[in-house]
């Protein structure tokens, strides 16, 4: 027998059922991006230079380009997830806190997208 | 009981500050810190993959010195965030709760903090250095 009440099980409180895979993915990314972070940084470092020729010809290459999409899709996940956890435990009032929470999606969404475009292009076509 | 008269526990205002917990509140705001970047690293690669014109346009904004000072303080966030999110994992994995163990791991997170940030810094002035 559940010992909550039907209206506390309708206005939503308690748990949503969804905690540990929010926890687990959380620390899943955080693995991936402890690698590919490191990665991009020292990528970067080892460039000869910053030019758009130079960042062209790296990712031209099938492993700058696989790292990157795996990196862009990592780093978009934990911060999605991360900033989410904040905006719950700061933001009061539930109206705001959902658009917050949609809008922060949206935004993340919007640049994993844009993201993963604009390395398909340089890996696939891009002619410096 | 509304949301609104649910206790709240104890948090940083309540505490007298100790580092280990001035640690934990900078891995979030850290975290906040790269989400912000992220954005701008998504614009560079969109630059980039949009062609000269615009990657000379996003080079002049990575040119702007505020613009670098943030990136600096990126690379600082960036190994921050990497030596204290381990050290997370390790606590999720059940070790390191004993409070000299804790305070020492802070210690060491600081340390691998300061002299990975300077080892990329002064490899990283090349390309500041040089003009994007």
């Amino acid at each position: 027998m559940s010992l909550r009440s039907p209206l506390g099980y309708v206005l939503g409180h308690g748990s949503a059922r969804e905690g540990v895979h929010h926890w687990w993915h959380i620390r899943t990314t955080s693995a991936a991006l402890a690698v590919l972070g490191v990665w991009f940084v020292f990528a970067l470092l080892t460039l000869p230079d910053l030019s758009r020729g130079s960042v062209v010809a790296w990712l031209g290459r099938p492993f700058s380009a696989v790292l990157m999409i795996l990196f862009v899709f990592s780093m978009v996940w934990h911060s999605l997830l991360g900033v989410q956890v904040v905006v719950e435990d700061y933001v009061r009032g539930k109206g705001v806190r959902v658009l917050v929470l949609v809008l922060l999606r949206f935004i993340h969404v919007f640049a994993g997208a844009a993201a993963l475009f604009a390395v398909l292009k340089l890996a696939l076509g891009g002619k410096a | 009981m509304s949301p609104q008269s649910r206790p709240l526990s104890p948090h940083l205002q309540v505490y007298r500050p100790m580092y280990t917990m001035v640690l934990s509140i900078s891995h979030r705001i850290s975290g906040v810190f790269q989400s912000i970047g992220m954005l701008l690293l998504v614009y560079w690669l969109v630059a980039a993959a949009g062609g000269d014109g615009a990657y000379a346009t996003a080079a002049k904004l990575f040119g702007n010195p505020l613009v670098r000072l943030a990136i600096a303080a990126w690379i600082v966030a960036f190994w921050f965030h990497l030596f204290a999110g381990i050290r997370h994992l390790v606590w999720d994995a059940g070790y390191g709760f004993e409070k000299q163990v804790a305070r020492r791991s802070a210690r060491l997170v600081l340390v691998m903090t300061s002299l990975a940030s300077l080892f990329t810094l002064a490899l990283a002035w090349r390309h500041l250095g040089g003009g994007a």
